[in-house]
């Protein structure tokens, strides 16, 4: 029956949107991402107090302290493997959580997708490479400087 | 249109000597009227046992009708009247205005979008809550007679029962006011009630819920929550409990 006009079978309760919707794409990821970093923010925080106040006292007040840091006092700590795995932990360490740290700082106060996205390609890429130089300078380090 | 008769205080009846003058400056909204907020000072008699509610009655039955906010039971159980008041959330009808000083700041709840003067659309935070499932899931026939658990099982969820969804809590976290695609703690101590009831066989589907990109792991428990509930929830607890549930639940 088709009718002009108001249909007698008109719907009686008309259907009010909500008027915000949340952002859909921010929904139900299914993976444990964030879960993993949380316990890493804990973990290699703790894991830091160790190694950077161990690293501060060796740097800054034993001995001589800051006046006798020069190329060969670092020459003559990294012969040893120990020093050179300390402080790849602790760049490592110290980096991801820096980088995770403002991620979610970035998450939390970026408002625009935009503006989020850009701060965080802008971290990501400045986070690889403080870790790829200073991996790099840990792992080629030569004593026997030339030139 | 109604025509609201105003008197400033100096012309009304003369104060009782027993009466405390305070001045209550509200947040005034109306798109109505004017596109932008703004604040509106009111000097209000007030009795020593006043609470802030009574004192909002008073403007709004004998100064400006025109003032907005929501109120059911006044008694601190339907969970309406939840404002910023001097700068932190609490129920209008729990706070006595003897406890606020002489001159008291009153603002909608933050987050939320503004309706009217104290009114905040309240369908984001009702939308975090409806997400979490917050009712009891459980397969099998319905019994003939009561679910039982012991006293130990029931204690476990006892504290987040009391939750009266004033949104208090919710609209005093920092990451809520940023982005309100965060379930907020609200949803959070809905969702525990149900986890830790020993009748209830949804768990592992709400966790998997919380434990999404805008779920728990955004806490930073800065514990405004706590703070600001008026059941005296230890809701940042609540919120820990959740997080090491995910952690360390069976796969």
């Amino acid at each position: 029956m088709t009718t002009i006009g108001v249909s007698a079978d008109a719907p009686s309760r008309p259907v009010i949107e909500a008027p915000r919707s949340r952002r859909p794409s921010a929904r139900r990821t299914g993976t444990n991402f964030e879960m993993y970093a949380w316990i890493f923010m804990r973990m290699s925080g703790l894991l830091l107090v160790f190694l950077v106040l161990g690293h501060l006292f060796i740097m800054l007040l034993l001995d001589d302290g800051v006046q006798r840091i020069n190329f060969g006092f670092v020459a003559g700590r990294w012969a040893s493997p120990f020093w050179r795995t300390w402080d790849l932990a602790q760049l490592w360490l110290a980096q991801l959580h820096g980088t995770n740290g403002l991620r979610v700082i970035i998450n939390d106060y970026a408002e625009r997708d935009g503006t989020r996205f850009w701060l965080k390609m802008l971290l990501y890429t400045s986070s690889f490479l403080v870790l790829l130089l200073g991996t790099l300078v840990i792992f080629t380090f030569d004593p026997e400087i030339s030139g | 249109m109604t025509v609201i008769e105003q008197r400033p205080p100096s012309e009304q009846s003369p104060v009782a000597d027993h009466l405390r003058v305070v001045r209550i400056k509200v947040r005034r909204y109306d798109p109505e009227v004017d596109p932008d907020a703004n604040w509106q000072t009111f000097e209000v008699p007030v009795e020593k046992s006043d609470r802030l509610i009574d004192a909002l009655h008073q403007i709004k039955w004998y100064q400006d009708g025109s003032l907005s906010f929501r109120r059911s039971c006044g008694h601190g159980v339907c969970g309406s009247d939840a404002m910023r008041v001097n700068g932190v959330n609490r129920l209008a009808c729990k706070v006595l205005v003897k406890d606020l000083g002489d001159e008291i700041l009153v603002e909608p709840i933050k987050g939320l979008p503004v309706l009217k003067d104290l009114i905040v659309d309240m369908e984001p935070f009702f939308a975090a809550f409806r997400a979490v499932q917050p009712f009891l899931v459980n397969s099998g026939r319905e019994p003939t007679r009561e679910r039982l658990q012991t006293a130990e099982q029931r204690e476990r969820f006892d504290d987040t029962t009391k939750c009266i969804m004033c949104a208090a809590c919710t609209t005093s976290c920092p990451i809520f006011w940023n982005d309100e695609a965060y379930f907020g703690p609200q949803a959070i101590v809905a969702a525990h009630r149900f986890i830790f009831d020993s009748r209830d066989e949804g768990a592992d589907e709400r966790l998997e819920i919380l434990n999404d990109k805008e779920g728990v792991w955004r806490c930073r428990t800065t514990f405004n929550c706590t703070d600001a509930c008026p059941r005296g929830i230890e809701i940042t607890k609540a919120i820990q409990e959740v997080k090491r549930a995910l952690i360390f639940r069976r796969r």
